[in-house]
């Protein structure tokens, strides 16, 4: 067994983590494991308890039991802008943007916070350049540039969906959460916005919970299921796709087909 | 599609530029002190509720906070510059002010901590019921407020120790003026920074604002101190100049009359303040001379049109007759767009 490859520690890890809301439980003992740098998927068929997942980990909501480790750090107990400090930012499901910045101006807006000049209350936005130039590489990243001065609320959904990424990457997060980023995405704007999350580097490790299977497989390199709170099945892609339990509960007819 | 840093520099920038539009307007406050001679207390009233408005516009149009208690620091500064100047505790009238803007910032520092809890109702409330507790305690200690009789036997010694106040009202208005520009040019650093991006940020949403690590509590502590600062100012130079300080600056109306002078101006882009200060002041003064008694009838009358009307189609107007001056200003001026080529960027 002393020969089997050294297992790495988890950069995000959840152990026992349990949401009771009243009466009902959200979440049960959720042992959950991603490994530094993976392209790890959740997934579930709705109600599971993924977006109670993603909320107990970014700290929306606080476990009734259980802990949350984050590079070996307990962050149980953190506030969600202490948890971006030292390292996992979040994307959501329904775009949550400010419509009336630009996406310039967001953009601007996080990367200033990151570098500690958000306070500055006497420098005019725009003239350090540390900020200037990481702008550009994440407009480019994100192919915003011929939209980035136009108010977000005029943007086309697709971009929308981008710059909500764009957003979450700008904290230079180590573990990125991707909530559903293509949900309601038209089929003409899908293509941008997957060549996206695809190039993502990759000493970012990316939690994507969705309900896409295309997108699932094809990026994913470890998938877990959650059914009714708790985590049903964990591991490769092929081999959860072969698993009769996750047929029969989940995927059935779009495998079989 | 490539772009540059120094491209994204100038457009970011861009909006923090003066517009033709903004250099016009202070060309034009300033001229008035040479314009309207005869007109210099009502001017001076303006400049003073122009001021006192840009601090609620900062809360309000910028951060999202609704208050119906600015009095509360217009009315401590208002008692801090008269006490001060009548026990010959600072004499010289800038020092003075300064020292009212910074005590009544420290106050709302103290209060921000009531307020920031709660919906906009409760903040409505906790404001209104904040200054409703200072004016009643200034009723209280009529020893050394002079209660309802107000505070008498103020004496404002010249500014910098060369200007009286004189009976005209001439060097009051210019102090008053001097004081609502320097605070306007602090105003529009502020919000025009990177602090002031991220108070829009958590006025546009305060969820995502959080999820990108921005502090939101602290940054709406530090906004509503810098509040409380310039309505204190604001508060500090009516007593100065009026060498004399009454109850009646702790009024719910006072208040009141501030958010109705936001609806009039608009809120959020600083001028909205200084606009509806003029607009008020003025219709305010027409329609007295018009019909002592009922002229409150006709200033409810134009609020329920303006609010019927919305401001979204008066701005549309406003943009109309903006662009044309603007395009006036280059035919006149061929020399113009290199100065500002800034063209108001359309909102």
């Amino acid at each position: 067994m002393s020969e089997t490859m050294p297992k790495t520690t988890p950069i995000l890890q959840t152990i026992g983590l349990e949401k009771r809301f009243g009466g009902i439980l959200a979440a049960q003992n959720v042992n959950l494991a991603v490994e530094p740098g993976a392209r790890h998927a959740l997934i579930g068929p709705n109600g599971a308890g993924k977006t109670t997942v993603i909320n107990l980990l970014t700290g929306v909501l606080r476990p009734t039991a259980g802990r949350i480790e984050l590079e070996g750090r307990d962050i149980t107990s953190l506030l969600p802008h202490q948890r971006v400090r030292l390292g996992m930012a979040r994307t959501f499901q329904i775009n949550q943007l400010f419509l009336d910045l630009t996406p310039l101006e967001s953009i601007g807006l996080v990367v200033s916070e990151r570098l500690g000049s958000g306070a500055d209350w006497w420098r005019l936005v725009g003239t350090k350049s540390a900020v200037t130039d990481e702008i550009v590489e994440i407009v480019e990243r994100f192919r915003l540039a011929d939209v980035m001065h136009e108010r977000t609320a005029i943007l086309p959904y697709g971009k929308q969906r981008l710059l909500e990424i764009a957003l979450a990457f700008a904290c230079r997060p180590r573990v990125l959460l991707l909530d559903e980023p293509a949900a309601g995405v038209p089929e003409a704007e899908r293509h941008e916005l997957l060549a996206t999350i695809e190039a993502l580097p990759k000493d970012v490790t990316v939690l994507l919970i969705e309900h896409d299977m295309d997108l699932v497989f094809s990026f994913a390199e470890r998938i877990s299921v959650l059914v009714n709170g708790a985590l049903f099945v964990d591991g490769a892609p092929d081999e959860v796709a072969r698993d009769p339990r996750v047929k029969a509960v989940y995927l059935g007819e779009e495998l079989d087909a | 599609m490539t772009v540059s840093a120094d491209e994204v520099a100038l457009y970011l920038k861009r909006r923090a530029r003066w517009s033709p539009f903004e250099i016009a307007f202070w060309i034009f406050a300033f001229a008035t002190i040479w314009l309207f001679p005869g007109k210099y207390l009502i001017l001076k009233d303006t400049a003073i509720l122009a001021l006192f408005a840009l601090s609620l516009d900062l809360i309000l149009g910028y951060a999202g906070i609704i208050s119906l208690g600015q009095a509360a620091f217009f009315g401590f500064a208002g008692y801090f510059a008269g006490l001060v100047a009548k026990y010959g505790i600072i004499n010289e009238p800038v020092i003075a002010l300064v020292c009212s803007g910074l005590i009544t910032a420290a106050l709302g520092f103290v209060t921000s901590f009531l307020v920031l809890r709660g919906s906009d109702l409760t903040r409505l409330m906790v404001t209104l019921g904040v200054s409703l507790m200072l004016g009643e305690l200034a009723n209280r200690y009529s020893n050394i407020t002079g209660g309802a009789d107000g505070l008498q036997g103020v004496e404002i010694e010249p500014v910098l120790g060369r200007f009286r106040f004189d009976l005209f009202g001439h060097n009051g208005y210019v102090y008053c003026l001097i004081v609502l520009f320097i605070c306007f040019v602090i105003a529009r650093r502020i919000v025009y920074s990177p602090f002031g991006l991220s108070l829009r940020s958590i006025k546009g949403n305060t969820l995502r604002a959080a999820a990108i690590g921005v502090p939101v509590k602290w940054r709406l502590v530090a906004i509503y101190t810098v509040s409380a600062g310039l309505a204190g100012i604001a508060g500090a130079l009516l007593t100065q100049t009026t060498a004399f300080c009454s109850l009646d600056v702790f009024s719910l109306e006072r208040s009141a009359d501030l958010l109705l002078v936001l609806i009039i101006g608009g809120t959020g882009y600083l001028y909205g303040g200084l606009i509806g200060a003029v607009i008020y002041k003025f219709l305010q003064d027409w329609l007295a001379n018009l019909t002592p008694q009922y002229w409150q009838f006709w200033i409810g009358l134009v609020l329920v049109v303006i609010v019927l009307i919305g401001r979204e189609r008066m701005a549309g107007w406003v943009r109309i007759v903006r662009s044309l001056l603007v395009r006036l200003g280059t035919w006149l001026m061929p020399r113009l767009p290199a100065l500002g080529g800034a063209a108001p960027d359309g909102r």
